[in-house]
């Protein structure tokens, strides 16, 4: 991919993600307070990041294998259940899969 | 604002705004750190956090790049993230009351830990004070913090070597956590995961993933029950600051 394809998106991203902060700030109430569209935007995040989950941790290429990141994630949960800080959870999962591919 | 009745509470706002400032600084250099091993450069990596500024739709970007999709589909991802702060501002703009510039400047910053920090305020004028202090200080130190871990990512070597790569899943793992305490939403989070999964083998990298957003459309279409909205306040926001 070139560098400057990169960038138009990176612009086009944020002027989307522009666009929903002052919609939300600037429409009438009525027009998005919607049960179904507050429904559906509340289960956005919860479906994308855990299909982005997915992909990270068994994705390679085009197939799905198993290795040291799924036992990233198996730390992660451990220490999240733990209620370790954000920063905790994301060191602790990379510095574990990083110690597994040095053994 | 020395004097007047609200003025000790007034400082508590702005300090409370700053400490949340600070804890999402820490979530910031892992952002920067895993924005250059997904190969983005320095400087795109701090544009993320500069113009888009919503870390969740940051991670999805970077992340969506790092799985080898292109920069459309994890732009489009972005996007669909950032549909939340669409509801926070709904919430927002009747507690700040800004037209003008002042909105046109304050949407910027309207992400969840200003809209935790001003919700749940007595006054507008507590409000704003939330509102902006919270914003101003998580854009600074994010931004911050950004260019920093990136920097130092870049510097680093190898990002599979340091495990960077479990770090993204991580991340998105810590920012869908206290979601999953809701029965719906975890039937949409293995939903999700099982789409994109299902989809990986035979589909363009990023599309699995935007696929899987099809999932809370029809689950938020077909659920016959009243979810509103649940916007953040402060005791939402855990030690180590959540920017999602």
């Amino acid at each position: 991919m070139s560098a400057s394809v990169t960038w138009v998106a990176i612009l086009v991203g944020a002027v989307g993600c522009y666009v929903w902060k002052i919609a939300g700030l600037s429409v009438p109430a009525r027009v998005l307070a919607h049960p179904v569209v507050e429904r559906v935007a509340d289960l956005l995040p919860v479906a994308l990041l855990s299909a982005l989950i997915g992909v990270q941790v068994f994705g390679s290429g085009h197939s799905l294998v198993v290795d040291a990141r799924l036992l990233g994630l198996g730390v992660a949960v451990g220490l999240l259940v733990l209620r370790a800080p954000f920063i905790v959870v994301v060191l602790g999962a990379a510095a574990t899969a990083a110690l597994v591919r040095l053994l | 604002m020395s004097g007047g009745p609200g003025s000790a509470g007034r400082r508590g706002i702005v300090r409370e705004g700053i400490a949340v400032g600070v804890a999402t600084g820490a979530y910031g250099l892992s952002f920067g750190a895993i924005g250059v091993a997904s190969g983005l450069d320095v400087w795109q990596t701090a544009a993320l956090s500069l113009l888009m500024f919503t870390g969740a739709s940051q991670f999805a970007m970077v992340g969506v790049l790092a799985s080898g999709g292109s920069p459309w589909s994890g732009a489009a991802t972005a996007v669909l993230l950032g549909t939340r702060n669409g509801l926070y501002g709904l919430r927002l703009a009747p507690l700040l009351g800004w037209t003008g510039w002042r909105r046109t400047a304050a949407a910027h910053i309207v992400i969840d830990e200003s809209t935790a920090m001003s919700v749940n305020r007595d006054s507008a004028a507590d409000a704003r004070t939330g509102f902006l202090s919270a914003g101003l200080a998580v854009f600074a130190l994010w931004n911050l913090a950004t260019v920093v871990g990136a920097l130092a990512g870049t510097a680093l070597g190898d990002p599979r070597d340091l495990g960077l790569d479990a770090a993204v899943g991580a991340a998105f793992l810590a920012l869908l956590w206290p979601r999953l305490r809701d029965r719906t939403n975890r039937v949409v989070a293995v939903l999700g995961a099982a789409v994109a999964l299902g989809l990986l083998p035979f589909s363009p990298a990023g599309l699995p993933v935007l696929a899987a957003a099809a999932v809370a459309v029809v689950v938020g279409v077909l659920a016959p029950r009243p979810d509103p909205t649940e916007v953040p306040g402060p005791d939402d926001l855990p030690a180590g600051g959540v920017h999602r």
